[in-house]
């Protein structure tokens, strides 16, 4: 295991030259059309994108607590909030009625079989993840706390402005 | 090593070639990292012989993905590692070794991936390869996959290859074709139309030698499906409708009976309301690149389950997994959003979601024992609109949401579910249960969860959920407290205690006590936690696994780059 964390150390130290944008794959949207990630953009403004799942508890609540402050959000930074549900076609029928009928304002996706989750990376939800006016990923962040958000629009404040992050 | 050495110097001599033509683009790096280990204690209580305790008194298990893109160019590698596996996990999984390879490129409309890869057509129901990695569920292809695009609005799929069994490939080839239509991207004259219309069809075929000394077993079996999906402003629905072969297997007991299987999906939303009613009836679906193989291994298809998934973990002791033998059932869903200043939803607004979902067998009319012919040709006869005599599941619940100032949430939950035990743990077929109904161990259950979210200061917050659990069959009564404790971004310290009061075993009246500490950095998180858990269930493909109890100290480690 030693040697190969160490050649993924190397490796990654010789190719993570530049921020990461999202990788190309393609998703669904709630009226089950593929579109590419390459469509997904916020007009040289901030990004915020979600991934979750409809039986994911800490990912709804982190949801809900965006919704609370979104309109504040972007009054201030712009922000646009994209969630990504990872669900299977079990579950993906419901993405749809849900976001709707919790009241979210969100742009929603569906990555049914997880490639762009799998593209990126990602080990679990919740996972979320700060693009900045160029769609490169500034910022990301596994699981949910509550009072994460109050974090968060810190973030959003230097990407708005312009400014690193960390 | 030794293979791992090449590819990834075959990575970086590929990004470098790139570099030089794309002045030092460098492309990207995205990957991860898992790792789970427990160190196991010997627990009377819960084991008295020892059964599950494991010999190596620590177990431990992880991976490391890593995938490279660079323009129109992908490639990643996946390296496991089992030693050994942990309770409850396939233990197929034994050792280590890269298990995951290939390189993807895209040009002119077309898109090729060689070697390992996942893929999906429409639900899932013709073909599906699929990972999950906590449950040890990965079906994915080692082949070649095409995919193109002649014009807007169509889309083709062509694959061949073999599925991944653990550490070996299943021995049946597997050919595939997919097509989706888009009407309003195919005919100038929708273009603007409000509802999207899309259509798509699939074949599926698998090859497997065969030399059974009695029975003519097919060598190849094709399957072919057909789906639509429309989605207006308010309206959707969308279904799919797969035929089968005859696939003679050791799930179906080695009929050649012909397989089909139909899904509805009907949506409707409007302004802070969300409705679902999902329609499933499957008959002998079971399609698998093995014929001999079981559980979660070489599935070709997947079989959506139309049931909700719980994540309590009382209610979730008990739950549903489709039939691929067969069965009929549904759901239906609805989300409501109480709006804010409204006489119930109060300052905040609420949220309410109610669901009922149910299951059984399709109606099956046995031949008689004499008739052999008719019993392995087509195992029983059976009729689409009849509802079937075995019960296999049924669920009713509701969730209210409610925000009653800045700092503090409350959510109620319940749970009312009838679940068959001899169908969904023991594998008992529909043939004696249809004979004697009272060979179909029902378990009733009630469940009531009460969730309080408190903000004690900024960053600071705690979670409380307390669980009740009502049954007078299998393990009997149980309530549970959970303490959530969390500073953000980075602490979670977590406490909770299971207490099965009801057990009809006066020995097993325990308590089942763990505490957990999660601290996560970015996209880092190590989680250690120490207590004894009860005997769970992890449902896949069809198939529920028992995961033993156990007791003892776990480490988990997930990190994302």
């Amino acid at each position: 295991m030693k040697k190969i964390i160490a050649i993924v150390g190397f490796v990654s130290l010789a190719l993570l030259s530049q921020a990461q944008a999202l990788p190309e794959s393609q998703v669904k949207n709630i009226e089950g059309k593929w579109v590419s990630t390459s469509t997904i953009e916020n007009d040289g403004k901030p990004m915020v994108i979600s991934f979750w799942a409809t039986w994911c508890k800490p990912c709804l609540r982190e949801l809900h607590a965006y919704m609370d402050y979104y309109e504040e959000w972007q009054e201030e930074t712009g922000v646009k909030i994209i969630a990504i549900s990872i669900d299977d076609t079990r579950n993906s029928a419901k993405v749809g009625p849900m976001a709707i009928g919790e009241g979210w304002e969100y742009e929603v996706y569906i990555d049914e079989n997880q490639d762009l989750k799998r593209n990126l990376g990602i080990v679990n939800v919740p996972h979320t993840l700060v693009l900045d006016a160029n769609g490169k990923i500034v910022w990301q962040h596994a699981g949910y706390n509550p009072g994460d958000e109050d974090h968060l629009i810190e973030v959003l404040r230097k990407v708005a402005a312009g400014e690193p992050v960390e | 090593m030794k293979k791992l050495l090449p590819l990834i110097s075959f990575l970086l001599l590929t990004s470098a070639a790139f570099a030089q033509e794309t002045k030092a683009n460098y492309g990207e790096l995205h990957g991860n990292f898992q790792f789970d280990g427990q160190y196991y204690l010997r627990d009377t209580k819960i084991d008295s012989t020892g059964e599950f305790y494991p010999d190596e008194r620590f177990l431990g298990q992880g991976y490391a993905n890593l995938i490279y893109s660079n323009g129109n160019f992908r490639a990643g590698i996946r390296y496991e590692n089992y030693q050994n596996v942990m309770l409850g996990f396939p233990q197929g999984y034994k050792g280590e070794g890269i298990t995951y390879r290939y390189i993807q490129w895209s040009k002119d409309g077309l898109d090729i991936t060689a070697g390992n890869f996942y893929e999906q057509f429409g639900s899932g129901m013709a073909l599906r390869a699929y990972e999950e990695r906590r449950l040890g569920y990965d079906n994915m292809f080692d082949g070649v996959r095409l995919i193109y695009s002649p014009l807007k609005g169509l889309k083709l799929k062509g694959i061949i290859g073999k599925q991944r069994i653990y550490f070996q490939k299943s021995p049946g080839i597997v050919r595939a074709i997919d097509a989706t239509f888009t009407l309003n991207d195919l005919f100038k004259g929708m273009g603007n139309s409000a509802t999207q219309y899309s259509f798509g069809g699939s074949f599926v075929s698998k090859f497997q030698t065969a030399n059974d000394p009695f029975l003519n077993l097919p060598q190849n079996v094709g399957l072919g499906a057909l789906r639509f999906d429309i989605v207006g402003k308010k309206w959707g629905l969308n279904a799919e409708y797969v035929s089968k072969a005859n696939d003679p297997s050791a799930d179906n007991h080695d009929i050649f009976r012909k397989g089909q299987a139909l899904l509805v999906n009907m949506t409707y939303t409007t302004k802070g309301f969300g409705a679902l009613i999902a329609l499933k009836r499957v008959d002998n679906m079971s399609f698998r690149s093995d014929r001999n193989a079981s559980t979660i291994e070489g599935l070709i298809n997947y079989v959506p389950a139309t049931t909700k998934v719980h994540t309590y973990a009382l209610p979730s002791l008990y739950p549903y997994a489709t039939q691929l033998n067969g069965e009929m059932g549904g759901q239906a869903e609805f989300n409501i959003n109480v709006p804010r200043g409204s006489a119930v939803g109060g300052k905040y607004g609420a949220d309410i979601t109610l669901n009922y979902a149910i299951s059984t067998s399709i109606y099956k009319e046995y031949y008689d024992k004499t008739d052999t012919l008719n019993t392995i040709k087509y195992g029983y006869q059976t009729e689409w609109f009849k509802i079937g005599q075995v019960p296999y599941f049924q669920d009713f619940n509701v969730k209210w949401n409610q925000k009653m100032n800045k700092n503090f949430t409350m959510t109620f939950t319940y749970f009312n579910i009838q679940y068959n035990q001899s169908v969904l743990e023991d594998g008992l077929g529909d043939e004696p249960q249809i004979a004697n109904p009272s060979a179909s161990k029902m378990v009733y259950v009630n469940t009531g969860v009460a969730e309080f979210l408190t903000k004690i200061k900024p960053k600071h917050y705690l979670r409380t959920e307390l669980q009740a659990q009502f049954t007078k069959q299998d393990r009997g009564n149980m309530a549970m407290i959970l303490l959530e404790y969390s500073i953000s971004p980075h602490w979670f310290f977590t406490i909770q205690d299971i207490y099965n009061y009801g057990n009809p075993d006066e020995d097993l009246k325990i308590h089942y006590p763990l505490g957990s500490i999660i601290y996560s950095t970015g996209t880092t998180r190590f989680q250690v936690s120490y207590g004894r858990q009860q005997r769970g269930i992890f449902c896949v493909g069809g198939v529920c696994r028992v995961v033993p109890p156990s007791n003892g100290v776990s480490i988990s480690i997930t990190s994302t780059f």
